[in-house]
């Protein structure tokens, strides 16, 4: 039993924080430490970053320009990011198309389709939810019908998908869609891969209670889609779904979020004050926050034992989803107790207070408004991925054989 | 990284784990409770054949192990079968204040204390306290060569059936200074110590111990004198990671316990286990138990760190166990319906002892503030950690 990273990880940690330290540009990581907007061109920024250096795709394997990490080199690159306020990678392309197309795709999809996700050359986005099909996936609606003409052999889909996170900036989707209307409603959906740019693609935004762009409806009327776009096999897709789904959760606690966020939070806990006392010597607050603190403390460790129980190369099962349940937790948690700490500043917003340029004097202290708004916007943890209620009936059955 | 207990470890767990599993009946092990001693002598005796009690000492005291993991290992065995036998009290508690602060001659003590054929009790408790570990009323004074001894200690485990107290008491300073604080090892039959037993609501008995003019000898005197506090904590600290990996190993039991039960019991023609009410709440529970296990490891790898890093990851770790057991027991009688309310059935035990954990060397809210003050003292002065 040993808690600590053996030399050659350490060595790996102080790799990952020495490029972060020369590669990270503080335009970026004040934004993110700001709470501030992050544009398309940051965020495709920070992937060329990456990419340059090869660490973009870092759970594909080495063949396909992945870095070859493990499981516990992966969690410390992800944690170091967080702690260093890197923007995220947007996980789309990298972290859930490609590992699909790696095992799923043929050789022409996989030499195609893969280094375009590296350059940047496509942003992808994800059609699976549907408004009938949340917690529910396999109960997808969007059809493709199957047909040939002068031009090929093509699906055709009409339907609706919506969640699309980013999908304002993305030329592809790739999608759920239902194959066969007779099968039993796992068996009857296909995977494919849909070029935004098609003639009856209308993509509508979705403004979030925070105010927020970021998740949008996507429709589809007739949207032809060449037959060669299919992954995997027709009425197979289901098996593709689940397995981008469960697909490396190595970080879906978040941890490095959540440290990071504490710290934030401490600090300002600091500053603010409560009868005259800074609200960390307050003893109602300081309690919220040692129980929070004890519980990332413990969060640390079960997940250092889930990834170390995968670390021979399995996939996460079950347990991903206890680490997804807490994690969330934990981060909603200490954001509730950021909003908190900001006391009757925590009101004042308006969505320009969180772009980088916004030369107004800020109400009260400088992370107000963005405190407020991460807090709103982060309830999403606890819903999307599999709502905390789906992960609590997966460990229903799979764990505890209920 | 590396979360496998060493092959030493395994393999005594492994046999504990089985000893308790074919020997330790629930049934036995509740009449032994309810019986004058409160623990069995016979099975004292085989835990301390089976190498629990050396597991728990360092080989210069005579033991062969004594690391955080070994307190581990030995109490999740422990709390699996709710053994009665007061393996804390004695070979966690009393002999590292004695291993910590003692001088040779005493330390010789501990080789008997690994074999089992002494029994210590830690009597440090006081009827006025509530866990605050420098709050020591009982005095001790010098008179010529002696110490004279006056106080009363509270709930001390296996009071009755200990040879030797490890007693606390002011030799100087105000009632709650961490100076002035010395410790005694105190024969049980010195004249003028008397023992008020009791049974306990989770097994076994205890007593409150007075002390009235007992006359002591220089050599009773553990470690310098008004320098107690230092060892205490250290006791306390060992003790703690105890109680909490018994906890860990009565949460699992109670756990099974329940999950058998949902896949068994029937109501409304399907087993109640079917229910996504009672689903998800055992899905929590699990959680928490795997939170709980993450803290009994913290706390077992902070045992020889610098001591705000240690005392911090043991109040963390005692604070969460406090919660969390408290939570398994509730739910797992309400999860059980009205036949988690009787006696008849084991898991109520484990209940109650999951609970009354809490009310040993600090609950889940002494152990919250203390971790927020020892917090505070990091950041007032970095040097402390």
């Amino acid at each position: 039993m040993d808690l600590n990273f053996t030399p050659e990880e350490e060595a790996f940690r102080a790799e990952v924080r020495a490029f972060l330290a020369e590669k990270l540009p503080k335009r970026l990581s004040d934004k993110v430490a700001n709470g501030k907007h992050l544009s398309k061109a940051d965020m495709e920024e920070w992937h060329a970053i990456l990419n340059e250096r090869g660490w973009l795709a870092n759970h594909w394997p080495e063949q396909y320009g992945g870095p070859g990490w493990t499981a516990i080199e992966k969690f410390i690159f992800e944690n170091e990011c967080a702690l260093a306020n890197s923007p995220r990678i947007v996980p789309f392309g990298v972290n859930m198309l490609g590992p699909v197309l790696i095992k799923y795709g043929n050789e022409a999809q996989k030499q195609y389709w893969l280094p375009r996700i590296l350059s940047g050359a496509d942003w992808w986005c994800q059609g699976y939810s549907e408004p009938g099909a949340g917690s529910d996936l396999a109960a997808v609606k969007t059809t493709a019908v199957r047909g040939t003409d002068a031009e090929g052999d093509h699906y055709i889909v009409n339907g609706q998908k919506t969640w699309t996170t980013l999908g304002q900036h993305a030329n592809m989707i790739f999608c759920l869609v239902r194959t066969n209307r007779e099968a039993k409603k796992q068996e009857g959906i296909s995977f494919l891969l849909v070029d935004m740019n098609s003639p009856g693609i209308d993509v509508r935004p979705i403004i979030t209670l925070d105010g927020e762009h970021e998740v949008n409806e996507v429709f589809f009327t007739d949207v032809r889609v060449p037959a060669e776009n299919l992954v995997g096999e027709e009425n197979r897709g289901w098996t593709c779904a689940k397995y981008l789904l469960t697909y490396e959760r190595t970080n879906i606690a978040g941890v490095g979020f959540s440290v990071a966020a504490l710290a934030r939070l401490k600090r300002i806990a600091g500053e603010q004050t409560r009868n005259g006392k800074p609200l960390l010597e307050d003893p109602t607050f300081a309690s919220r926050l040692a129980r929070v603190e004890i519980d990332l403390e413990n969060m640390k460790t079960t997940n250092m034992r889930v990834i170390a129980a995968v670390a021979g190369g399995g996939v996460p099962g079950a347990e991903s989803s206890m680490l997804k349940i807490r994690g969330t937790e934990i981060r909603q948690e200490i954001l509730s107790l950021t909003r908190r700490a900001m006391g009757v500043y925590a009101r004042p917003f308006t969505q320009d207070m969180l772009d980088a340029d916004f030369a107004a004097e800020p109400f009260g202290p400088d992370f107000a408004a963005a405190a407020t708004a991460q807090y709103f916007n982060n309830r999403k943890l606890s819903i999307f991925g599999g709502s905390n209620e789906i992960q609590k009936n997966i460990i229903s059955k799979m764990i505890l054989g209920l | 990284m590396n979360f496998e207990h060493t092959e030493e470890r395994r393999m005594l767990a492994d046999s504990l784990n089985r000893f308790i599993a074919e020997q330790y009946h629930i049934e036995a092990r509740n009449r032994t409770a309810a019986s004058e001693q409160g623990f069995s002598t016979e099975f004292w005796q085989q835990f301390a054949e089976l190498g629990v009690l050396g597991a728990l000492l360092r080989e210069e005291d005579g033991g062969f192990g004594g690391a955080g993991f070994d307190i581990a290992v030995v109490f999740e065995a422990l709390g699996r079968g709710l053994v009665l036998e007061p393996v804390l009290g004695s070979a966690v508690l009393a002999a590292e204040a004695i291993s910590f602060a003692g001088n040779d001659e005493q330390k010789a003590a501990l080789g008997e204390i690994a074999s089992g054929d002494v029994i210590a009790a830690f009597a440090h408790d006081e009827p006025n306290t509530h866990y605050e570990l420098a709050r020591v009323q009982t005095t001790a004074r010098r008179e010529g060569d002696a110490w004279v001894l006056d106080g009363v200690k509270a709930v001390v485990q296996a009071a009755e059936g200990a040879n030797v107290f490890v007693v606390s008491a002011r030799t100087s300073g105000d009632v709650d200074a961490e100076q002035g604080i010395s410790l005694f090892l105190v024969p049980k039959d010195a004249p003028g110590v008397s023992v008020r037993g009791t049974p306990t609501m989770d097994g076994g008995r205890v007593g409150d111990v007075t002390f009235a003019g007992v006359q002591l000898s220089e050599a009773a005197l553990l470690g310098a004198e008004g320098a107690g506090y230092a060892a205490l904590e250290r006791a306390v600290g060992r003790g703690i990671l105890a109680l909490c990996a018994e906890a860990v190993g009565a949460m699992e039991a109670a756990k099974e316990a329940t999950l058998d039960y949902l896949r068994t019991r029937k109501q409304f023609g399907v087993p109640i286990g079917s229910f996504q009410a009672l689903q998800h709440r055992m899905a929590d529970l699990l959680l928490e138990i795997e939170q709980a296990r993450s803290t009994v490891i913290n706390a077992a790898a902070a045992l020889d760190a610098d001591r705000i890093t240690r005392e911090r990851a043991l109040s963390a770790a005692k604070m969460s166990i406090g919660r969390i057991g408290t939570l398994v027991a509730e739910e797992c009688i309400q999860l059980h319906g009205g036949i988690g309310m009787t006696w008849e059935l084991p898991m109520a035990h484990f209940a109650k002892r999951l609970v009354l954990i809490d009310h040993q060397l600090g609950d889940e809210d002494h152990h919250l503030e203390r971790y927020i003050a020892l917090g505070r003292a990091v950041q007032q002065d970095p040097a402390a950690a």
